[in-house]
């Protein structure tokens, strides 16, 4: 009796403690049907925030831009990082100690530094460089794989460290150059940490605001995040972007809980 | 002899990500740490410094703001994060999704939930100050706090709790005495992984305080912008945040060395 008191409290909390969490989202979607900004339904229940994206309008034109952007720069940022990345890690693997740790070390800097500070530094440097690296994409995909690439390597590292180094030995025995050892023996057995350092590259890229707000420089360029701040940030919140935030939670969310639930459900299914 | 040659080859692999992260991760450091002895008139000088450190140019009350609501964040995250991840781990060890649950937020767009909870708070009429601003921090810093300490709960061995109860220890002995010191990891790296982007965040103050609450991330925002273009100041505050950052993280690999040799 006593230990099923207890497991109630427990549940009880948990469930408040996620209640807290997940009420401004909760909130925000179901007022994207009121068509008003004030969280009140004296205008009944209406399809105006969502009918206001489709308007033509100067916001939905802009968003649609920075979609685009966002989408261009976090496609080409994973990429060039999980195929800088996988090969950087093949190659930190057989450095020598020293270097090894050297290299690892400046690879996790990226990763503790404060976003503000590495973004601060990057435009600093392209600003001392400007001349070499034009304001734009250039920057921002740079800057992009120089913090997405250290999450790739340290996400493929480990699966290396569990390869049998006879593997790659017995391609060559067999009569493989070790370059195509490499591509057919290495990276086919590397490939799910190449995955999921692609994945987190793709979904970091995605969501980084502070970075890409330094360094996209004054060309026009904005991704969703920069132009949610320069958009939002000064108005109050109008109810086009209760339309969009509603859609990119139920998007984001249901999408998030499929891939993990499917992962979860395949594990199991091994065990 | 050719063993040697693919050997030399393979290491090569790794040569172009190291010039790529000299290139854009430790030469812009090292720019910073450049601007901040230079002047206006780019002579080498401790003004920068003097500057700082002074109380005309502010930054050290600024500095001890954003201490302190780091800290007071930091507090609350643990306060509101360890019973969940304690609980999770403890009646809900198997279940997957709802551990999951707590941490989805973190993936949606900061801006997205902040901005969310300004209008929320508006629509209240809630004035905006450092009410808001901790409760912005807390609810976005969260998932970053529970998520280190339930790895670190999830996986203390169940065998310690059970013979600490054989031993005689109540349920809050056990707590206090058991699974506390066990965990001391988790919290370690939970309090780095809020602490660190609290003082430095900008944008969330910025929003949930109609740009009255004024943090360190905001200052070296301020810093580096076209207005004020103040960058010597601004790479004195960068390295600063960038020596909080080193302590934190020398403090976080002693105790993960301490856990080894106490395991050993």
């Amino acid at each position: 009796m006593k230990e099923k008191f207890r497991r109630i409290c427990a549940d009880g909390y948990l469930g408040l403690v996620l209640a807290l969490l997940y009420l401004p989202i909760f909130l925000i979607i179901i007022f994207s049907f009121s068509g008003t900004s004030n969280f009140s339904f004296k205008n009944g229940f209406n399809f105006d925030s969502y009918k206001s994206l489709f308007a033509g309008s100067d916001q939905a034109e802009n968003l649609l831009s920075a979609l685009k952007y966002t989408a261009i720069l976090a496609i080409s940022a994973s990429v060039i990082s999980t195929i800088l990345g996988t090969f950087a890690t093949i190659g930190i693997y057989y450095l020598g100690r020293k270097l090894k740790k050297i290299t690892l070390t400046v690879n996790q800097l990226p990763m503790i530094n404060s976003e503000v500070v590495m973004a601060v530094s990057l435009m600093v440097f392209f600003a001392a460089f400007s001349f070499i690296f034009p304001q734009g994409m250039t920057r921002l995909i740079i800057s992009h794989v120089a913090f997405c690439t250290p999450y790739v390597v340290l996400s493929i590292l480990p699966r290396l460290q569990k390869m049998d180094p006879n593997m790659y030995e017995a391609a060559l025995d067999l009569g493989s150059s070790p370059l195509s050892a490499i591509f057919k023996v290495v990276i086919p057995f590397l490939m799910p940490g190449i995955m999921s350092g692609f994945a987190m590259a793709f979904t970091l890229s995605l969501d980084d605001f502070i970075i890409t707000q330094f360094n996209k420089g004054d060309t026009g360029i904005e991704t969703l995040s920069t132009y949610i701040y320069e958009d939002a940030r000064v108005k109050s919140l109008e109810p086009f972007w209760f339309a969009v935030f509603s859609i990119f939670f139920v998007v984001m969310l249901t999408f998030l809980l499929a891939v993990n639930i499917k992962k979860n459900g395949k594990k199991e299914a091994k065990q | 002899m050719t063993r040697r040659k693919f050997r030399f080859s393979r290491k090569a692999f790794a040569y172009p990500y190291m010039l790529f992260m000299l290139l854009f991760v430790v030469v812009p450091l090292v720019i910073v740490l450049i601007n901040a002895f230079l002047g206006d008139d780019g002579k080498l000088t401790f003004e920068n410094f003097a500057e700082f450190f002074s109380d005309a140019g502010g930054g050290l009350t600024v500095l001890g703001n954003s201490l302190i609501i780091g800290l007071v964040t930091t507090l609350i995250c643990l306060a509101i994060g360890y019973p969940c991840a304690y609980l999770l781990a403890k009646y809900h060890a198997s279940n997957k999704v709802l551990v999951l649950l707590f941490i989805l937020p973190m993936w949606v767009n900061f801006l997205i939930r902040t901005l969310s909870t300004k209008a929320i708070f508006m629509a209240l009429d809630v004035k905006l100050g450092m009410g808001t601003v901790l409760f912005g921090m807390v609810y976005n810093y969260l998932p970053y706090m529970i998520l280190p300490l339930h790895t670190t709960l999830v996986s203390v061995d169940h065998s310690y709790i059970e013979a600490a109860e054989d031993l005689g220890a109540d349920r809050f002995t056990v707590l206090l005495k058991t699974v506390l010191p066990l965990s001391v990891p988790g919290i370690i790296s939970g309090i780095t992984m809020t602490f660190i982007p609290a003082i430095s965040t900008f944008a969330i103050s910025e929003i949930l305080s109609s740009s009255k609450i004024f943090l360190f991330g905001d200052a070296i925002n301020m810093h580096f912008s076209k207005a004020t273009n103040s960058f010597g100041v601004g790479s004195v505050m960068s390295l600063v945040m960038l020596l909080l950052v080193i302590v934190a993280n020398v403090l976080v690999s002693l105790t993960d060395k301490e856990e080894v040799k106490s395991v050993l």
